[in-house]
């Protein structure tokens, strides 16, 4: 058995594989996944979610794509890297300049689902940005 | 890949009315297609022609390799009619039995095996079973007989939210499995979503949409911007959807490449693609002329 189960949530408008790609990254930087997890089986994840095969074994192409995960023929998809670079240090500070930056924002009268557009906005800018660079 | 099913320039009259017209469809083996349509738009004519129950008109059909309503293709083929009907006066247990000595191919171990996994008792009549529980038993009749090409007619009309859920799950695992290829016709659009790697939109008789949902995904994107140059866009890029606001606009366009200045671009998903489709009849994304792109795809 996997130590992690997905789940769909139908609100975030991300595809349904690209919603498994980021559960398992977050598993895994969070500390609920690490590296020798077997994912969960494919079978599984189609018939608790009710998702088709192909949108399983996209998501775990890609986390293989990103070195994160490897399939093993007849055994599963397994974990095969360690929490992203960031140690927890590294993570420990940017979440507290993260923190800092809420704190600003909320000084600046801002509410949190203001907040929350605005940091989507940005990530979307980023993304722009840095898919321009490599482009 | 391969296909599991297909047809050319297929057309079925009744009377004087064409329910369907020229249809070349092919569809993908070990696959979920999803047929969707407005009522009367074709799609039961289609799921009866490709069972063999009804001869077309025009055009031929292939299912599995064989011509459809062949002696062959009614031994690989399963069909489960509209509201998944069972014998409401007969026990689980005699469905299986009747099932049995009807069908050449019959899997009892499979067929036991997965009524226990959804708790439905085999001493029970049909009748006395919950809407979900004999939408069960319709699907495990189906799959005990070893399909090749299961076809599905809105089977999801009679479940609460919990049934669907679990006759949807295993439906796909069936799928991923058994390698079964499945046509699955419905309303439900989100549902259709999650399952389906394959679309058909079916319009008054003719074919609207068809392509593998993944390609019709990424050929589409929703754009936002200012409200005043909409409509120049909207003709330029063949919009096949505007909502508009008197500031800001919603155009769902074809392969837009990058968003044109002061727009945002963003990926659709396949409900709303349907329901741009379904409200403007006149919009088509269909395989090039000659051959399928599905052919390619699946090859």
């Amino acid at each position: 058995m996997s130590p992690i189960v997905f789940y769909l949530d139908p609100g975030s408008g991300a595809p349904t594989y690209r919603q498994l790609v980021q559960q398992a990254e977050r598993a895994l930087l969070l500390g609920y996944l690490r590296r020798g997890d077997q994912l969960p089986r494919v079978k599984d994840v189609t018939s608790s979610l009710a998702i088709n095969a192909d949108t399983v074994l996209k998501a775990y192409r890609e986390l293989e794509h990103k070195g994160i995960a490897e399939g093993r023929p007849g055994l599963g998809t397994f974990i095969v890297a360690d929490p992203p670079v960031p140690g927890p240090r590294e993570l420990a500070g940017l979440r507290r300049s993260l923190g800092r930056w809420l704190r600003d924002a909320g000084a600046a009268g801002l509410d949190e689902r203001t907040m929350a557009a605005l940091f989507e906005m940005s990530l979307h800018d980023f993304h722009a940005a840095t898919a321009g660079a490599v482009a | 890949m391969n296909t599991a099913a297909a047809t050319t320039a297929l057309g079925k009259r009744y009377g004087r009315t064409w329910a369907l017209r020229d249809c070349s469809l092919s569809f993908p083996a070990g696959r979920v297609t999803a047929l969707v349509g407005p009522n009367g738009a074709g799609k039961t004519t289609l799921l009866t022609i490709l069972a063999g129950l009804s001869a077309p008109t025009t055009g031929t059909v292939s299912v599995l390799g064989v011509p459809a309503g062949s002696p062959r293709s009614r031994l690989s083929v399963a069909f489960v009619a509209q509201d998944t009907p069972v014998y409401t006066d007969l026990r689980v247990r005699d469905h299986l039995r009747v099932a049995r000595d009807l069908n050449h191919q019959w899997d009892q171990r499979l067929a036991e095996e997965r009524l226990a996994g959804f708790g439905i008792p085999p001493g029970r009549k049909a009748g006395k079973l919950s809407g979900g529980q004999q939408a069960q038993l319709a699907l495990t009749l189906a799959l005990a007989r070893r399909p090749g090409l299961l076809l599905l007619d809105e089977p999801l009309a009679r479940l609460d939210p919990v049934a669907r859920h679990d006759f949807l799950g295993s439906l796909v695992t069936a799928c991923y499995e058994e390698g079964i290829s499945v046509v699955f016709s419905s309303h439900v659009l989100p549902e259709m979503e999650r399952i389906a790697s394959y679309l058909i939109v079916l319009s008054d008789g003719s074919i609207q949409v068809a392509g593998p949902c993944d390609d019709l995904l990424a050929g589409h994107r929703m754009l936002t911007g200012p409200a005043g140059r909409a409509g120049e866009l909207a003709q330029r890029l063949g919009a096949i959807s505007v909502q508009d606001g008197t500031r800001q606009s919603h155009l769902l366009v074809r392969e837009a490449g990058d968003p044109p200045p002061g727009f945002q671009s963003r990926e659709v998903t396949l409900e709303e693609l349907i329901l741009a489709y379904l409200r403007d009849q006149t919009a088509t994304a269909l395989p090039g002329p000659g051959t399928l792109r599905a052919e390619a795809v699946i090859s």
